[in-house]
């Protein structure tokens, strides 16, 4: 067996996945601190007042990441989905329902932020603009994957169909966006690829490390969830009570 | 599997379909009812001014039939889920996705085309300018079978469920969203004399995406739900 094999088959087995996301927990917690701590430090105090937009400027560190990770996020359920349905493997189950909360939280977030930006800015706190239109329709989605785990009684089951789900979305979801975007639009363009002026250093640097510092939020949230389920999908099992004596021991 | 007997198969579904919808008539019409119930409240609700209910037209006729089409999308699968009808389909060989393309063509021609045919008396109700008639009916035309489509797999997710509607709706609507968008685009562009051939081109290209890859996702769903 290969080594790419070999990890596979190791990443599949609950016992493995427990015990080396155990490991890695800590350190993603860490990084994450000490990163927010970096990125809110320059953001919110060393980073120059917009001459347009004052401070409220600084939402946008919290805002853009989180706006960024609602998509990604999306967009891995949808990967972990389809690998989930092709290969049978029951831990991109897990990882699948597992990152439908955390997915669900950012895009919460990047709406609330936004419509507190967008009160002093655009004088409302709400506008049927593209992009705030989808990512409400995303939020809806994430609704909809989270609905229909819950809803299902036996838990792979409402796994493979959250995942099913996510992949039609997840193929839904350009579509949707243009379609508001050639609906109307008033947001600015992105900072990053447009045509205007770019971002200058001072303000690049915080949101850049803003928007690493929640990878690593969701990569520890996400893995304390995945265990989390693990041990409660499989608490008469074998490993789970070895587990349990042990630490009790 | 012969091509021969997939046809035959595809065409004894839609016979079958056809003969329980006709058989079941008064159930076909529930979806339609509320389709006219739901359209007559707008005026009474944002008021009779001919000038607003013009503007709104297009929406509102849009809206009521996304509402009655999911209305009829819950029982697309149920009763055939419930009697074990679906098992035996699964087990008699022929291809899911065909399988569940002829429910959806049914579906459509019981649910979606009614909705089509009735469409000239909402838009007299709501007021619609005769400039945005045709466009209408052309949109729904292309819209209803994809409404069917994309339903059909949340039907298909939720029938094992006691209570899928409810669920079935969250599901689905978010996956209607570029269609409105696109319908109502359409007809709004045509009453004031815009071009809207580029929103019905792309409606057609939904179409054709929705006919191709949605029977196969509905056929995974299925298999999900009887597993």
């Amino acid at each position: 067996m290969n080594r790419v094999t070999l990890f596979f088959h190791k990443a599949g087995s609950p016992p493995w996945f427990y015990r080396v996301s155990g490991l890695l927990i800590p350190w993603f917690w860490a990084i994450f601190i000490v990163l927010t701590a970096i990125g809110l430090y320059l953001g919110l105090i060393k980073a120059p007042v917009d001459y347009q937009q004052g401070e409220t400027v600084r939402i946008m560190y919290l805002h853009v990441p989180s706006a960024w990770m609602s998509m990604m996020i999306y967009g891995f359920m949808a990967i972990m989905g389809f690998i989930a349905l092709v290969w049978r493997i029951r831990m991109m189950e897990v990882l699948v329902i597992s990152s439908a909360p955390i997915g669900a939280a950012f895009t919460l977030i990047a709406l609330i932020t936004g419509s507190l930006w967008g009160r002093p800015m655009w004088g409302t706190f709400w506008v049927w603009d593209a992009r705030l239109t989808s990512e409400l329709v995303l939020l809806f989605l994430y609704f909809g994957v989270i609905a229909l785990y819950k809803a299902y009684d036996e838990p792979r089951k409402a796994a493979r169909a959250a995942s099913l789900l996510s992949i039609v979305g997840a193929f839904n979801l350009p579509i949707i966006y243009f379609s508001v975007v050639w609906w109307n639009t008033l947001h600015q363009g992105s900072s990053f690829t447009g045509d205007g002026p770019g971002i200058h250093p001072s303000m690049l640097w915080p949101l850049l490390i803003m928007a690493t510092t929640m990878k690593f939020y969701y990569g520890a949230s996400l893995l304390s969830r995945a265990r989390l389920t693990l041990l409660k999908q499989d608490h008469r099992k074998r490993w789970v009570q070895d587990l349990l004596s042990g630490e009790n021991s | 599997m012969s091509q021969q007997s997939s046809k035959t198969a595809f065409l004894a579904l839609l016979r079958r379909d056809f003969l329980l919808a006709y058989r079941r008539r008064a159930e076909l019409l529930q979806p339609l009812a509320f389709l006219l119930v739901v359209t007559a409240l707008f005026p009474l609700g944002v008021g009779p001014s001919p000038q607003l209910l013009a503007s709104i037209a297009p929406g509102v006729i849009w809206i009521a039939a996304l509402l009655a089409t999911v209305l009829s999308l819950d029982s697309l699968f149920r009763s055939d889920f419930e009697d074990g009808t679906l098992e035996q389909m699964v087990i008699s060989g022929q291809p899911l996705a065909l399988i569940a393309l002829a429910r959806t063509v049914a579906h459509w021609l019981v649910a979606g085309l009614p909705i089509v045919l009735l469409s000239p008396l909402l838009a007299l109700w709501m007021n619609l300018p005769d400039e945005g008639m045709s466009i209408l009916i052309e949109t729904l035309i292309i819209g209803t079978p994809v409404l069917s489509l994309i339903g059909a797999i949340g039907g298909a997710l939720t029938v094992s469920l006691k209570r899928g509607g409810q669920l079935l709706s969250l599901l689905v609507f978010p996956l209607y969203v570029p269609l409105l968008i696109l319908a109502t685009g359409a007809v709004s562009a045509a009453i004031v004399g815009l071009p809207y051939a580029a929103q019905v081109y792309y409606m057609y290209a939904g179409l054709i995406a929705a006919l191709t890859l949605a029977p196969f996702a509905t056929a995974a769903a299925l298999k999900l739900s009887l597993s």
